[in-house]
């Protein structure tokens, strides 16, 4: 598997992208085959296991930690995602600055601005999900792996969800810095639940629609297009609950019923992500 | 097989339509409030519930599909998406006109269910872009179950969600029927009939359609076969 990655490599008169593009070609396919080999471990281990729900857990932990630790690992070696994220939502935040013409912003407007520049932010990051895994073989190294479907899911949603995080830990205290027009830290632990169901159904959606868009012809058009009709409840429960967050004076609570919206829709689309995974690995 | 019954099917659709129709202008009352333009309530809502009903259906035909494995329902599903986006269409057209006349703007958010619609719209549009961009046809049917088994469960919950967004709900002028005086109940449920029996006749003309094609294409490579 890796003898086509190889040629992947950039060439090395190029001081600037030979570590980065090595990494990248080596990243996928050996960390694929570490994950292979965690499951093996994980089969060898199991047939001395006497449970067989124990039997299971462990498996689907080790495949788990091991995608999990895989992506991370790219990621950190290829920095593909995570900065291209944080930069953009910064400059998005520049944007509306001049487009709205104005130098604070509070209440609604805070939000929504918010909220869209985190959610095209995530956008980046769902587009760029499973390019490696289906152009560098992931997939198939996922496939040899005596491990359920359900594992690449978590791992891809925990990873999307890692990656959402750090662009918020760089992202929210920008927007604190440059166009809020109230102080944050009043509203930091409400506003931080909203944050976390928020991105775990961005991650959940963001996994199930990037892998359905990575293997057609036009996946940079069509994951986004498929992701914000579908993100578009995350939206109304995230930025009407984070709107009386952000006002001047911190004015009002976050409703019951926002809070209801994100779990629910995160729980309900935990499972139709969980019934349909499966089906997108089929080959 | 396919093409079985099409001509009955076809028949009463257009008996229907007719029916409805006249009801519509010769039977229902004018309504008091909004006068002859509440007729295109009697267009608009059948249009709106069958093309929700049919995204639901798609989602329904395409876990068959994930299932068995039979393209068969695949291809049903399809169908029903199709047909759907189209009378989808019509709502929002008929929504729209319906918003010009009776609150003076072609488009109102305060209306959740018009709202909503739109989202769903917008997804569905995506279907066949999706679909159309896979090549192989076992892995396109796949992929496009899966997105039609998604979507279909996203038209419930994004009209709870679009309707929890709404602050103030304009008073319903016509929601459901039980607020309806019998004669207009009458009018739509007759209607809705009909532009349900026009959705499943033009779905089975669709799938006739695709079926015809296909086995032309078998019986083409055939008889090329043969020549060689």
């Amino acid at each position: 598997m890796s003898a086509p990655t190889r040629t992947r490599e950039a060439p090395a008169g190029d001081p600037a992208g030979t570590p980065r593009e090595g990494a990248r070609a080596e990243g996928p396919a050996a960390a694929a085959a570490a994950a292979t080999g965690a499951a093996r471990v994980g089969t060898e281990r199991r047939e001395q296991d006497a449970g067989a729900g124990a039997r299971a857990r462990t498996g689907m932990a080790a495949a788990v930690g091991a995608l999990l630790r895989k992506e991370l690992l790219v990621e950190v070696r290829t920095l593909e995602s995570v900065p291209g994220m944080s930069l953009f939502a910064v400059s998005t935040f520049v944007v509306f600055h001049f487009a709205l013409n104005r130098g604070s912003v509070t209440g609604q407007l805070a939000a929504g601005i918010l909220w869209v520049t985190l959610l095209l932010a995530a956008m980046l990051g769902i587009n760029r999900l499973f390019v490696a895994d289906a152009e560098q073989g992931g997939f198939d190294g996922f496939l040899l792996a005596p491990v359920d479907g359900t594992a690449l899911l978590v791992a891809k949603a925990g990873a999307l969800a890692i990656y959402l995080v750090a662009l918020e830990l760089v992202a929210v205290p920008a927007f604190a810095l440059l166009l809020l027009g109230s102080s944050l830290w009043q509203a930091m632990p409400a506003l931080l639940g909203v944050l976390a169901l928020a991105d775990l159904g961005v991650a959940l959606i963001g996994t199930l629609v990037a892998a359905l868009a990575v293997r057609t012809r036009a996946r940079d058009l069509l994951g986004p297009l498929m992701a914000l009709p579908l993100l578009v409840p995350v939206v109304i429960g995230a930025a009407r609950a984070s709107a009386p967050l952000l006002q001047l004076g911190h004015a009002g609570a976050v409703g019951a019923r926002w809070w209801a919206t994100l779990a629910l829709y995160d729980f309900v689309f935990a499972l139709i992500a969980y019934a349909l995974f499966d089906f997108l690995l089929e080959d | 097989m396919y093409g079985r019954g099409l001509r009955a099917l076809s028949i009463s659709t257009v008996l229907a339509l007719g029916a409805a129709l006249s009801l519509v202008f010769f039977y229902a009352p004018l309504e008091a409030d909004q006068g002859f333009l509440q007729k295109i309530f009697y267009v608009h809502v059948p249009l709106a519930i069958v093309a929700l009903c049919g995204f639901v259906a798609g989602g329904v035909l395409a876990i068959q599909h994930l299932r068995t494995h039979d393209p068969r329902w695949d291809a049903r599903s399809y169908v029903a998406i199709h047909m759907s986006l189209i009378f989808a269409v019509g709502t929002l057209i008929t929504g729209s006109i319906w918003a010009k006349g009776s609150w003076g703007h072609w488009w109102v958010w305060s209306e959740p269910t018009l709202v909503s619609f739109l989202i769903v719209f917008l997804l569905y549009a995506t279907y066949q872009p999706l679909r159309f961009a896979i090549e192989d046809p076992e892995r396109q049917a796949r992929y496009a179950s899966v997105f039609a088994i998604a979507a279909g469960a996203f038209v419930p919950m994004n009209f709870i969600a679009v309707r929890l967004s709404t602050a103030y709900l304009h008073p319903r002028v016509l929601g459901d029927t039980s607020n309806l005086p019998g004669p207009m109940a009458l009018t739509f449920l007759v209607s809705l009939g009909a532009f349900a029996l026009l959705y499943l006749t033009l779905c089975r003309y669709e799938l006739t359609a695709k079926h015809a094609r296909s086995q032309l294409r078998r019986l083409r490579a055939r008889v090329l076969e043969g020549q060689a």
